[in-house]
């Protein structure tokens, strides 16, 4: 058992790339805040502030040739991925340079190489996706497992259940992650959820679901690392519930009406993801305050190389607006 | 060369497909053990086994989803939707997933697919299992529209749409499956035994997307059909001693719009024909290209003949289906003008 990855102890090389992880995340999308504001970004813009430990813990669970496929909430997936902070920007500001060439924006970016296969638009749509991507591992015979991330709102939406139902009969390796962050869009989990413990979810479809704090990246690991070798070992699906939080709106244009500034500030001062890290590296020796400061200082460079190319990179050609429709359209 | 229903030029299109290639795999209601409800995939479970050819639960818009993330990680999913009407679940996943995917990729993800679906009425299926709502799928862009008139056809155009890269949906007429249904709906069926296009080859060949045919020549007057529609126009040609061009448009999405206005120029009259539903069906189309490709070689206004305007009736049917006196009607009022 000492073998198992799950049963290991974290190094503080991991997490130190946690923290990096997480804080690149978070410059990212403040920065991508602030384009917003200056009109550079234009339409929709999810941020991921808050959630940084969902996707940082679940990402370290996985490796290559797995997948992962998400909603729109979906900057946070990519960075963690691994894929270019320059297009990721890029695609934001609608460049040539964005990972899908400017055609899909803030919510529709992919990556081949990166195996992530993006980035939807419809609240829960990726779900059913997710699970055929799990099948087509288990058709190939791999032992490849399919990250399949949704919020709290989309576990109302009745596609997510026939993804459920399909994945338990069919025995597929797929992980369901619920980042439930309190609000589907404006409305609370008790105003829009008749079960409000989402890891129930899946009982009915005899998937084993958990409840995870989703603020804390080592315990999102840890239960990544139970739920992926489950699905890999083929024993089908499995549901995590991460207990996270936005800070931000849910998009750039909402007001936050629907929750007080005092639950946003307690959540900020008590349980941030990242300042939670930063605490037990310090306290356990492992990084001074200089060492994370240096580590902070590199992320803002970096980000603001991204905001530097998704700015000089330029706007797609017109007729880039014919290609990419139906494959014998291209060249009209 | 043997004679072929539609049914079974379906399923050997099935076999063909399946034998030349591990990656297509196929799904749906009732496809794997019973073989499908109009028995389109009976028997290929017993020679591919369960882990290609197997049943779904009853979840449309959960299956084409699945069937999205298959195709876009090497598969070449061909699923069957059992009753056009039933899409409708579907359609978020047909319209904002499998047509926009490469697109909204930059290219990087495809999603090689076939969504078959038996389509059209007679066969008295009420509102829910007799419409014909190809209009919807033509005017996504991103996907083809395919849809066949006869065995021969249904073969090579799903062979055809297998091998294409892009999603397909594929209608099937579902009251040709068992015969060449031209309209007259109080005579005894006609087995496509005795069509000359029910002789299906053996083996491997496809019909290209994108090609219309010229079933019927004629100099008058140029008819526009598509699936169940090109039989009663023919018999409805044959019948007024109308000297009628008949083109079996066979792919709505993409549109053979050449052979269209080489043969509305040569006739100078058009009449587009269609089972569904009129205000903005997929004739509102036709009509509209042949007005922009033909308009000073037109002799008179194109006319279309549809379906009403109102849900499929059930014992109303034949009320309701534009049948060879409307259709005839149509003719003989374009041919006087």
């Amino acid at each position: 058992m000492s073998k198992s990855p799950r049963k290991a102890k974290i190094t503080t090389d991991q997490k130190l790339k946690f923290y990096k992880d997480m804080l690149l995340i978070r410059r990212f999308e403040e920065k991508a805040g602030q384009l917003y504001g200056r009109g550079l970004i234009a339409g929709f813009c999810h941020l991921y502030i808050g959630q940084e430990a969902v996707v940082v813990g679940m990402q370290d669970c996985i490796g290559d040739g797995d997948q992962v496929v998400t909603g729109y909430r979906d900057h946070g997936h990519m960075l963690a991925c691994g894929m270019d902070p320059d297009g990721v920007m890029a695609e934001l500001t609608g460049r040539e340079g964005g990972y899908s060439r400017g055609k899909g924006g803030s919510m529709h970016m992919f990556s081949r190489e990166k195996n992530f296969f993006g980035g939807h638009g419809i609240v829960g749509a990726q779900v059913p996706i997710g699970t055929g991507l799990a099948f087509s591992n288990k058709y190939k015979e791999t032992d490849r497992v399919c990250l399949t991330y949704f919020g709290d709102g989309a576990t109302n939406q009745g596609q997510v259940y026939e993804a459920f139902n399909m994945a338990s009969l069919w025995k597929l390796p797929v992980v369901y992650v619920i980042e439930n962050n309190m609000y589907a869009m404006g409305t609370s989990v008790e105003r829009h959820a008749s079960e409000t413990e989402l890891f129930k979810r899946g009982i009915s479809f005899e998937i084993e679901g958990m409840e995870v704090d989703g603020m804390d990246v080592m315990k999102v690991r840890e239960a990544g690392m139970k739920a992926v070798e489950h699905a890999r070992s083929g024993k089908g699906p499995m549901i995590l519930e991460m207990k996270t939080y936005r800070y931000r709106g849910h998009s750039m244009s909402d007001p936050a009406k629907y929750r007080k500034r005092e639950e946003v500030d307690d959540i900020r001062s008590h349980h941030d993801p990242i300042e939670g890290l930063k605490k037990q590296l310090i306290e356990a020796g492992e990084a001074s305050e200089d060492d994370l400061k240096a580590i902070d200082k590199d992320i803002k460079a970096v980000v603001a190389k991204s905001v530097d190319f998704a700015q000089e990179s330029p706007l797609p050609d017109p007729k880039e607006l014919w290609t990419d429709v139906l494959i014998e359209s291209e060249g009209v | 060369m043997a004679k072929k229903t539609m049914i079974e030029a379906i399923r050997d299109a099935h076999h063909i497909a399946m034998e030349a290639d591990e990656k297509v795999v196929v799904f749906g209601e009732d496809v794997g053990y019973f073989g499908g409800v109009f028995r389109c995939t009976a028997g290929l479970q017993e020679k591919f086994g369960k882990a290609r050819c197997f049943d779904a639960p009853i979840c449309e818009g959960g299956i084409v989803g699945a069937a999205i993330g298959m195709a876009a990680y090497g598969l070449r999913p061909c699923i069957e939707i059992q009753f056009a009407d039933y899409a409708y679940p579907a359609y978020d996943q047909i319209v904002s997933e499998a047509a926009r995917l490469r697109h909204r990729s930059g290219g990087q993800f495809t999603a090689p697919m076939v969504i078959r679906m038996p389509t059209g009425g007679g066969i008295f299926g009420g509102q829910t299992h007799s419409q014909s709502p190809e209009a919807l799928f033509a005017h996504v862009s991103g996907l083809k529209t395919v849809i066949p008139s006869t065995p021969y056809d249904a073969k090579g155009l799903l062979l055809a749409s297998i091998e294409d890269n892009d999603p397909v949906i594929f209608l099937e007429p579902k009251r040709l499956y068992n015969g060449p249904f031209d309209g007259e709906h109080d005579k005894s069926i006609v087995p496509w035994s005795k069509h000359d296009d029910a002789e299906v080859p053996d083996g491997h060949y496809t019909v290209p997307l994108g090609k219309a045919k010229i079933v019927r020549e004629g100099k008058d007057v140029t008819i526009l059909a598509y699936g169940t529609m090109v039989h009663v126009a023919k018999k409805t040609a044959e019948d007024q001693g109308i000297d009628a061009e008949v083109i079996d448009l066979r792919t709505l999405v993409p549109l053979d719009t050449e052979t269209i206005a080489q043969s509305v120029q040569k006739t100078g009259r058009c009449v587009v024909v269609h089972e569904a539903t009129r205000t903005c069906g997929y004739g509102a189309e036709l009509v509209s290209i042949v007005n922009e490709l033909c308009f000073w070689a037109l002799e008179a206004p194109v006319e279309r003949v549809t379906g009403w305007d109102t849900p499929y009736p059930h014992s109303q049917e034949w009320d309701y289906f534009p049948g060879p006196k409307r259709l005839g009607a149509a003719l003989n009022q374009i041919m006087e003008a």
